[in-house]
């Protein structure tokens, strides 16, 4: 074995040794620092000869660039075991909790959530929303949707009453989202396509019913809709609304002051366990009344009944979200309770299109 | 509306099934809510107690050897007191579901005696409260048959809900017309003529309105006499059992039954027991009349009444009265049939709170053609079952004729039902509705019968046509779409309230929903509002001036139930009046206890504080922010409604005028008249309030403008007076270069006694953004004393050194 390599073994040896970065300094120094034994070994070409330098100068040269390689990759290794006892030191129970995203702890109300998916399903169809006063006068909740003075129909309302003013005139809570069917037509020509989400009233209270509770009133006037395109509308709608393939439905006659013919429609379903099925069984439940805009209602909308036609439905908001989600107890809508918001509530993020279905 | 199918049958001539008769009548708009088929009575078998031995071991019980008809004799323990050899009753085999006790019955063994079945008392059966011993049938029923059969159970009830416009289906009469138009019979309902008139009326009747309009258009009374009241027959009995009014006597059910079959409501009077003849007048101030449901009823002179010389005799048209009403002693009995003015008879029925179904019959409409046949129907009816003679009839009063004739293009079926009914078929369908149809030409003319006053006009006949042949028949076809994409349909109100609710639930937040009606008395904290003249409870008796106190009283709800830390929102109607423009759309929410954005209660990283009034602020900015509003654009005064604490409240404002909203922590005196416990703080935003968006003439925006050049930020704190808002520190500092300066936020508030009593430290940091070249030392400087000169001049405070 030459000087040489004798010398590379040593310093390696030492390099191996060094385990830390002083250690590694001192051991570049002492090969390559201005004393280092590689550096007076350089200092010694000069003084050899041609043929000795000609041996000597690259054998050193390959020595000092070999020993600078070991050096730079010693550092690299105790870098790395530097960085990784430090890790090792910081290291946490990343099994611990972190708070929940607020916007996933949030809750949008099923009632919202229904009224979303019923626009989304209806803005397709081109339908806008209307809304309307909650108080209003008799008029448009009963007189002009033809409901005629003293008429039983008007008694099966139920209806909330505001305390008289001094005229003696008195307000009442509207029974129904109907009286905007008139502002409505009051305030637009036709043809008219839409919807009417709102809270609607009535003093009567017991398992199946609350003294507030939400209706969707739609309505259509133009000068060719019949009842044929009623019942499109309305199963696409019931199809669309269940997320079901096909839903079989029945329309049965029925009556309603503001419309003639009036119907009501029944959708066939499984009652048999505790929730109910839509698109199987053999029982049929009664989810909507509809029929076609009376003339009375149109004339009160200041159109001719021989030149416009159209239909109107309503049926209970609650009711639906019911039926769709399986809560089993209305009252429950109203009272707020975080337990039942955050169970039967939707997340803020789960917002209702058609294109990414209405409900995940 | 309830019949039995043998009641349908005696009116309607038909082979259809019982299904296709519930089928039908429901297609044709009288809806079969209930159907009773009878089967629960079916295993009930009429069995013959051959002996009867006292048991072993009870003395109350029985030991009884039952035939049941097939010849072996069965064991059956017995405690009936009637039990006795020879007794026929009803029997029930071990497995049969006994309905009044709600029951299968098994082999059972009873003080040890084995019971291999049961003889039941009626109310084991539930047709009667009788228990007090077992069915006790004549001898001669037929042992082995069915008891149901025998004792005429067998009879399918259907039970129908009449919409407000059928009075004309109050009757089994009516419904077979209707199941005939729709094909499935052919009517034979006989009214009975009056048995020959053998003496004048000697009661006469006089309509006595002298001040104008009368409440009795028609009146038709006639006298039977000699008749002998007691039980009506079994068969009328069946049927008003069945359709579950109570058998009385021969006269009373004689009403009751005609009320059913013809819809046509009747009253009989004890002719002894009336005193002079009969007025018909309304009722005097003071007046009252105990009626036959034994309540005794105040009049007013809105209630229209029929009177003798004794006074006040019958409540007109809803229910006869005590005094006069018939006994089995009966002997004499008037038989009144009229007709009343429908809205009276609603409004004194509803007034009175009393429900019959003469005032249910009445208030829809009853056949004005019907009310003397009627009368002669019913005294036919007394003589056939009670024997007598009959007397003239006596009528006052005009009964009125409809005779609306609508001009009826056939042509409006398929205009408005997209239905295409020929012409004969229509015509059919409205002849046997009793329409009378003239006319060969595209529009007809059609003669509306007297018992249907709901049809008006060509929309009514429309219906009629549809409802017969069939709506099913009717193929959906799809209403056109208005374009190819649909346009934007919410209107920019709908869009904020959406993204309002969106947002604030994505804060932490619950949505609720809470009543409209609130409690007066919390309404009244919030400023009171309109007030409900007939609410469902006291504390729903005010439509709610603001959504705070519902929301509130929720939290304490929730709280209750244990979950203290709760964070709610709304957004809804608010009423500050009955108008509908007091009808405010507002975004309101509350956070209690712990629950901030960030998370309630404790956690290893840190315990969260009770909320505050900078929760309530931010979820308000939230609100704005998501319905589009630039929230630097918003001032924030301090202070706001008295429920709030008055230091740590506040109100959203643009410009000095219009108010956004409100946010703060509860006052605790409101907590306290709210009987919650806090801490709360809560927000309202009224969304109507805000200014709709600026309408912009393009879809792009603006380009991006980003320097080069480094931004600079220096730090600068101010000893102000504690009053000093934040705000103004900040727009003064804003506003000493506005071009240079691009941001400035506020982040120390420092408060001690060492800068002095009263003092407080605000710390900000600035941050410049050179426009074209970078800033020299000099520059900075200069924008540094600036602020601080302005600051100081807005402020009155001072850089801390």
């Amino acid at each position: 074995m030459s000087e040489l390599q004798e010398l590379e073994t040593e310093i390696l040896a030492s390099l191996d040794a060094a385990d830390d970065e002083a250690a590694l300094e001192a051991v570049r120094v002492a090969a390559l620092g201005k004393k280092g034994s590689i550096s007076q070994r350089m200092r010694t070409l000069g003084s050899m000869s041609a043929e000795e330098r000609q041996h000597m100068g690259p054998a050193l040269n390959g020595l000092k660039t070999a020993i600078t390689e070991a050096i730079a990759e010693r550092r690299q290794v105790l870098r790395r075991q530097a960085i990784a006892e430090q890790l090792a030191a910081q290291s946490v129970d990343v099994t611990l909790p972190v708070r929940p995203s607020p916007s996933l702890t949030g809750r949008i109300h099923p009632i919202t959530q229904v009224i979303d998916e019923i626009t989304a399903i209806f803005s397709d169809m081109g339908f806008a929303v209307a809304e309307g006063p909650d108080i209003e006068t008799d008029y448009y909740n009963f007189t002009a949707l033809n409901f005629p003075e003293g008429h039983p129909a008007r008694e099966m309302h139920d209806t909330f009453f505001l305390e008289p003013d001094e005229a003696g005139g008195r307000k009442l809570l509207r029974t129904h989202t109907s009286p905007v069917q008139i502002r409505t037509m009051e305030a637009q020509r036709p043809p008219i396509r839409i919807v009417i989400p709102g809270k609607t009233y009535r003093c009567d209270s017991d398992a199946t019913h609350t003294p507030m509770f939400h209706q969707l009133e739609g309505l259509v006037v133009d000068t060719t809709s019949t009842v044929a395109h009623m019942r499109w509308v309305l199963e696409e709608f019931c199809r669309a609304f269940f997320e079901v393939d096909a839903v079989k439905m029945r329309f049965r006659p029925s009556h309603f002051p503001f419309t003639e013919p009036s119907l009501e429609l029944d959708i066939q379903c499984d009652r048999r366990g505790s929730e109910v099925r839509f698109g199987e069984g053999e029982d049929w439940m009664e989810i909507l009344g509809c029929g076609m805009v009376h003339p009375n209602v149109l004339r009160a909308g200041g159109l001719d009944p021989d030149e416009y036609q159209g239909f109107a439905w309503g049926m209970g908001i609650d009711r639906i979200a019911m039926l769709k989600y399986g809560m089993p107890d209305l009252r429950a809508f109203f009272d707020a309770d975080a337990r039942w918001l955050d169970h039967y509530g939707f997340r803020p993020l789960d917002i209702p299109t058609l294109f990414a279905g209405l409900s995940s | 509306m309830k019949f039995t199918l043998s009641w349908l049958k005696d009116h309607l001539e038909t082979d259809a099934s019982l299904e296709r008769i519930v089928e039908t009548l429901t297609m044709i708009g009288l809806e079969v809510e209930a159907l009773d088929d009878r089967a629960a009575y079916r295993p009930f078998t009429i069995a013959r107690v051959i002996s009867a031995e006292r048991h072993p071991n009870a003395d109350k019980l029985k030991v009884l050897s039952v035939d049941a008809g097939d010849g072996k004799p069965v064991q059956v323990v017995c405690g009936a007191p009637n039990a006795r050899a020879g007794l026929v009753g009803a029997f029930a085999a071990p497995g049969t579901y006994i309905p009044g006790i709600d029951l299968d019955l098994a082999v059972g063994n009873i003080r040890g005696v084995e019971s291999h079945g049961m003889m039941c008392s009626e109310r084991e059966l539930d047709i009667s409260d009788e228990h007090d011993g077992i069915i006790d049938l004549p001898e001669d029923a037929p042992v082995g048959t069915p008891f149901a059969a025998y004792a005429g159970l067998d009879d399918p009830v259907i039970e129908i809900g009449i919409t407000p416009n059928r009075p004309d289906a109050l009757g089994v009469s009516g419904i077979a017309r209707d199941l005939e138009a729709a094909g499935l019979g052919k009517v034979k309902t006989r009214m009975k003529p009056a048995p020959e008139a053998k003496f004048p009326c000697p009661v006469d009747v006089k309509l006595h309105f002298p001040d104008g309009e009368s409440l009795c258009p028609a009146f038709a009374l006639r006298m039977v006499r000699g008749v002998k009241n007691g039980p009506s027959p079994r068969w009328m009995q069946q049927r008003l059992i069945a359709i579950g009014l109570r058998p009385i006597s021969a006269l009373v059910d004689i009403t009751n039954y005609v009320t059913y079959d013809l819809g046509r409501p009747l009253h009989v009077f004890d002719a002894d027991k009336v005193a002079g003849d009969l007025v018909v007048r309304r009722a005097e101030k003071g007046e009252s009349v105990p009626a036959l449901d034994g309540k005794t009823y105040k009049l007013t002179p809105e209630m229209c009444v029929i009177a003798d010389d004794n006074g006040v005799e019958s409540l007109a048209g809803i229910m006869g009265g005590e005094e006069s009403g018939c006994t089995d002693e009966t002997v004499n009995v008037l038989v009144e049939s009229a007709l009343w003015e429908p809205l009276n008879v609603a409004r004194t029925g509803r007034d009175l709170g009393v429900q019959s179904d003469a005032r249910y019959r009445f208030e829809r409409g009853v056949d004005p053609a019907m009310m003397e046949p009627g009368c002669d129907h019913a005294a036919a009816l007394i003589v056939e079952l009670c024997g007598g003679e009959v007397s003239q009839m006596v009528v006052a009063g005009k009964t009125p004729q409809p005779d609306l004739v609508v001009d009826f293009p056939l042509a409006e079926v398929e205009r408005l039902t997209g239905l295409a009914v020929d012409f004969d078929q229509s015509k059919t369908i409205l002849s046997r509705l009793g329409f009378q149809v003239n006319g060969t030409s595209e529009t007809v003319q059609v003669a509306v019968p007297s018992w249907r006053p709901d049809v008006a006009g060509k929309a009514d006949l429309v219906e009629e046509i549809m409802r017969v042949h069939g709506v099913d028949r009717i193929e959906p076809k799809p209403l056109p779409r208005m374009g190819a994409v649909a346009g934007r349909m919410l209107t920019t109100a709908q869009t904020r309230r959406r993204n309002a609710k969106r947002a604030l639930a994505a804060r932490g937040m619950a949505e609720a929903v809470t009543w409209t009606f609130i409690p007066g008395d919390d309404a009244a904290i919030f400023g009171g509002g309109p007030r409900l003249a007939n609410p469902i409870s006291a504390d729903m008796g005010v439509m709610r001036p603001s959504l705070l106190p519902g929301l509130i009283a929720a939290a304490q709800r929730n709280a209750d139930r244990g979950v203290g830390d709760v964070a709610l929102f709304e957004v809804d109607h608010t009423f500050q009046g009955e108008e509908p423009a007091d009808q405010k759309e507002v975004a309101g929410g509350i956070r209690r206890g712990t629950a901030r954005l960030t998370g309630a209660g404790r956690s290893w990283q840190g315990v969260a504080a009770p909320v505050d009034v900078f929760d309530a602020k931010a979820d308000a900015l939230a609100v704005l922010e998501a319905c589009g509003l630039d929230t630097a654009k918003v001032q924030i005064a301090p202070g706001g409604p008295d429920w709030y604490h008055p230091g740590r409240s506040g109100t959203l404002q643009l410009g000095p005028k219009l108010v956004l909203g409100t946010f703060g922590e509860i006052h605790p005196l409101t907590l306290d008249a709210l009987d919650v416990s806090g801490p709360i703080c809560g927000f309202e935003v009224r969304l109507d309030a805000l200014p709709e968006p600026r309408r912009k003439a393009t879809r792009t925006k603006t380009p991006l403008e980003v320097s080069d050049l480094q931004s600079v930020r220096r730090d600068f704190a101010f000893i102000v007076d504690s009053e000093v808002d934040a705000a103004s520190l900040i727009r003064a500092a804003a506003g000493a270069e506005k071009k240079l300066i691009a941001q400035v936020s506020l982040f120390d508030v420092f408060e001690d006694e060492s800068l002095g009593a009263a003092k407080k430290s605000l710390a900000i940091e600035v941050t410049l953004q050179p426009i074209d070249h970078t800033l020299t030392d000099e520059e900075i400087d200069a924008v540094g004393a600036k602020i601080v000169q302005n600051v100081e001049k807005a402020t009155g405070g001072m850089l801390r050194g």
